[in-house]
C-alpha cells in the first residue's frame, strides 16, 4: 500500500465540546503532509490521536496499516512525535536524553548510543552533547527533541508545530532539517500555523478549521481556489484613490477592493508583468501620487482569509468561537 | 522478551533517569534533609524539655528519633507528586506514551528512584540523631527491620502521590495540597508526643493512624521503646509492624491500579 497514515471519519469530543467533526485524510509514503489551522482548528488533537496518545470517539486511523486503536502497541514502534513543547529533560545531557529514548523503544545499549551519536552529529549538537538539556537553546531544545523522536528510525514522524516560539533564524536552520529527513524517505505529517512553512515544507496540504477539513490539495491547488494574481497599488491620498481606481478599471478582470484607511488599490488582472507596465503608463500624467506599487500572487494567508474568512494569525486572538479548550 | 523483562528494564532506564537529576541537581537532596535535621533540633532542644509522659529509662531523642523518620519519609513522598506532575507540564509524559515502553514503567521508575530519595534521607537522619542522643539498642537484624518498615509505608505512600500528581498536574499545587492532608497526619501521631496525652477522640484516631504504627514498630525496632512503656490499647499499636504492612499492601493494592489508569488516560493540559 502507498498510504503511510489513512485517517477515516475522525471524531473526538471533550465533554460538550467537539474538537473533531469527521476529519479524513491520508498521507503517502515518503511524503509531507502540512496540516493546516487556527490555534484550537483540531490539529493537535489529531496528531494526539495518531500517536495513540487519545482515543477516539469516532472513525478510524491506521498507521502503515496498523490500526491506532487495536494495535496501539505496534503503532507506537513505528512512529516517532515531537510535540509543541520541546519534551527532553533538561537535567540529562543531550546525549543522555537520546539514548535514554533509545533504550525505551528497545534498541539496546549498544545501538541506542551509536544512534545518539549519529543523531548529535546530524543535528549540530555534538559540541553540547556532554551539557545537561537546561543549557541548551530554544532551537537546540527543538532539534534535540527531534532527534529524539527519531532514533528508532520511525517510519512515520509526526511534528506538531515544530517552529511555534523559535527565532527567524532557528527557524530557517529547523526547515533545512527537516527538508533533510524528507529526503531520507521519511513520511511526515506537519501541524503548523505558518503558512510559509507549509509552503516550503509539505508536499500536500490539509486545512482544518472547528474541527472539520476546509480545503485539501497541493500550494498550487489552494492557491489557484482563491484565485490568480493582482496588482496592489498605494497612493497618497483618498482622491487619488478613486481616481486610480477609474483609470485601471480596463485592467480588472473582477471587482477591485479600496481600502481608504491604507489608501491601497487590488485589483484582479491577468497578463503578469505586461499589466503591470500597462497601469503604469495608464496613471502616467494622471496626477495620482503613486507610494507603492506591484503585482502579487496569492500565498497561502489568502488561502486561509478566502476559506474560512479570518486569517490564520487573527485567529489565534480575535476569533473567541476557537476556543482553547480542544486539548 | 517477556512483558515483566521489559517492564523491568524500561523501570530501570526511567529510575536511572530521576537518579541522575538528584545527582545533578543536589540542592534536592541537601533540602530534603535539611528541614528534617531541622525538626530534629527544635524539637530535641526546644520541645524536648516540655514535652512530658515519656516511659521511664528513655531520652526524649530516643524518643523523638523514629518520630522523625516516619515524618520525613511520608514528606518524602510527596515528591513522587511533583515530580510526575512536573513531566506532565514538560510534556516527557506525552513522549513516554508515545513510546513503545511498559506502560507501567514511569510509574515504577519514579516510585523506585524517590524510595532511593528517601533512604539517602533517613541515612542522614540516622546520623544526626547518633550526634543529639539517639542510639539503636536492638540487634542489626531488627533496626534493618526497623528501617524497611519505614522505607516500604514510604514506597506505598508515593504511589498515592503519583495518583495525586496525575490529577493536580501542577507541581506547586501537589506540594500545598499534600501538605495538608499530611501535616496532620503525621502530627496527630505518637510521632513528638506520647499518645497518653491526647484527648480521647484525637487520641482514637491517632492510635489507627498508619502513622503511628510506623512509628511505633521502629521505635520497638530500634530497641527505642522500654520495658516500662504501658502497653497500648489499641491493636493497631501491639502489632504496629503487622498493621502497617496490612495498611502498605491495601495502599498499593487500590494506588498502582488506580494511578496506571491514570497515566494512560492522561494529557497534557
Amino acid at each position: 500500500m502507498s498510504d503511510a497514515v489513512v485517517v477515516e471519519g475522525l471524531v473526538k469530543k471533550f465533554g460538550d465540546f467537539t474538537a473533531l467533526r469527521g476529519v479524513d485524510l491520508t498521507v503517502a509514503r515518503g511524503t509531507v503532509l502540512g496540516l493546516l489551522g487556527p490555534n484550537g482548528a483540531g490539529k493537535t488533537t489529531v496528531v494526539r490521536i495518531l500517536s495513540t496518545l487519545l482515543r477516539a470517539d469516532g472513525g478510524r486511523a491506521e498507521i502503515t496499516g496498523l490500526d491506532v486503536a487495536t494495535q496501539a502497541d505496534q503503532v507506537r514502534s513505528v512512529i516517532g512525535l515531537t510535540g509543541q513543547y520541546a519534551a527532553v529533560d533538561e537535567y540529562l545531557t543531550g546525549e543522555e536524553n537520546l539514548e535514554m529514548v533509545g533504550r525505551l523503544y528497545r534498541l539496546g545499549k549498544k545501538e541506542s548510543r551509536r544512534r545518539a551519536g549519529e543523531l548529535l552529529e546530524r543535528f549540530d549538537l555534538t559540541d553540547a552533547a556532554r551539557r545537561p538539556a537546561k543549557t541548551y537553546s530554544g532551537g537546540m531544545r527543538r532539534r534535540l527533541d527531534i532527534a529524539a523522536s527519531l532514533i528508532a528510525r520511525p517510519q512515520v514522524l509526526f511534528l506538531d508545530e515544530p517552529t511555534t516560539g523559535l527565532d527567524p533564524r532557528s527557524r530557517l536552520g529547523m526547515w533545512e532539517f527537516i527538508a533533510d529527513l524528507v529526503s531520507d524517505g521519511t513520511t511526515i505529517l506537519l501541524t503548523t500555523q505558518y503558512l510559509e512553512e507549509a509552503d516550503r515544507l509539505a508536499d500536500r496540504m490539509v486545512v482544518i478549521d472547528r474541527g472539520s477539513v476546509i480545503a485539501r490539495g497541493t500550494a498550487d491547488e489552494l492557491k489557484a481556489q482563491v484565485g490568480g494574481e493582482r496588482l496592489e497599488l498605494t497612493v497618497g491620498s483618498v482622491e487619488g484613490l478613486g481616481r486610480a481606481a477609474e483609470l485601471l478599471r480596463p485592467l480588472a478582470v473582477d471587482d477591485a477592493q479600496r481600502d481608504e484607511q491604507t489608501r491601497r488599490l487590488t485589483l484582479p488582472v491577468k497578463g503578469g508583468a505586461a499589466t503591470l507596465a500597462e497601469a503604469l503608463r495608464l496613471l502616467e500624467g494622471s496626477g495620482v501620487e503613486l507610494l507603492d506599487v506591484g503585482l502579487r500572487r496569492p500565498d497561502l494567508d489568502d488561502v486561509f482569509l478566502t476559506l474560512t474568512g479570518h486569517s490564520a494569525d487573527a485567529a489565534e486572538g480575535s476569533a473567541p468561537e476557537t476556543t482553547e479548550t480542544t486539548r | 522478551m517477556s512483558a515483566l523483562a521489559h517492564t523491568f528494564s524500561d523501570s530501570v532506564v526511567i529510575t536511572r533517569r530521576n537518579l541522575i537529576k538528584v545527582k545533578r541537581v543536589p540542592d534536592l537532596i541537601v533540602f530534603a534533609t535539611l528541614s528534617p535535621i531541622m525538626f530534629v533540633l527544635l524539637f530535641r532542644y526546644v520541645f524536648g524539655g516540655a514535652i512530658g509522659g515519656l516511659p521511664d529509662g528513655i531520652s526524649y531523642a530516643e524518643f523523638l528519633l523514629p518520630g522523625i523518620f516516619a515524618q520525613t519519609v511520608v514528606f518524602g513522598s510527596t515528591t513522587t507528586g511533583a515530580s510526575i506532575a512536573e513531566d506532565l507540564q514538560k510534556g516527557l509524559v506525552d513522549r513516554f506514551r508515545s513510546l513503545p515502553m511498559s506502560r507501567s514503567a514511569v510509574l515504577i521508575g519514579r516510585t523506585v528512584a524517590d524510595l532511593g530519595l528517601n533512604a539517602i534521607s533517613i541515612l542522614v537522619m540516622a546520623l544526626t540523631g547518633l550526634l543529639v542522643g539517639w542510639r539503636i539498642t536492638s540487634s542489626p537484624l531488627e533496626a534493618a527491620a526497623g528501617f524497611l518498615v519505614l522505607l516500604v509505608f514510604a514506597f506505598a505512600v508515593s504511589w498515592m502521590m503519583a495518583l495525586v500528581g496525575l490529577l493536580v498536574r501542577t507541581p506547586e499545587v501537589v506540594n500545598n495540597a499534600s501538605f495538608i492532608v499530611i501535616f496532620p497526619l503525621t502530627f496527630v501521631a505518637n510521632t513528638f508526643v506520647p499518645l497518653e496525652t491526647f484527648p480521647s477522640v484525637l487520641r482514637t484516631f491517632a492510635e489507627w493512624n498508619p502513622v503511628s504504627s510506623v512509628v511505633q514498630a521502629a521505635r520497638e525496632l530500634f530497641g527505642n521503646q522500654p520495658a516500662s512503656a504501658p502497653v497500648p490499647d489499641a491493636w493497631s499499636l501491639q502489632h504496629p509492624a503487622l498493621y502497617t504492612l496490612i495498611w502498605a499492601a491495601v495502599i498499593l493494592a487500590v494506588f498502582v491500579p488506580l494511578a496506571v489508569r491514570a497515566y494512560l488516560r492522561t494529557a497534557t493540559r
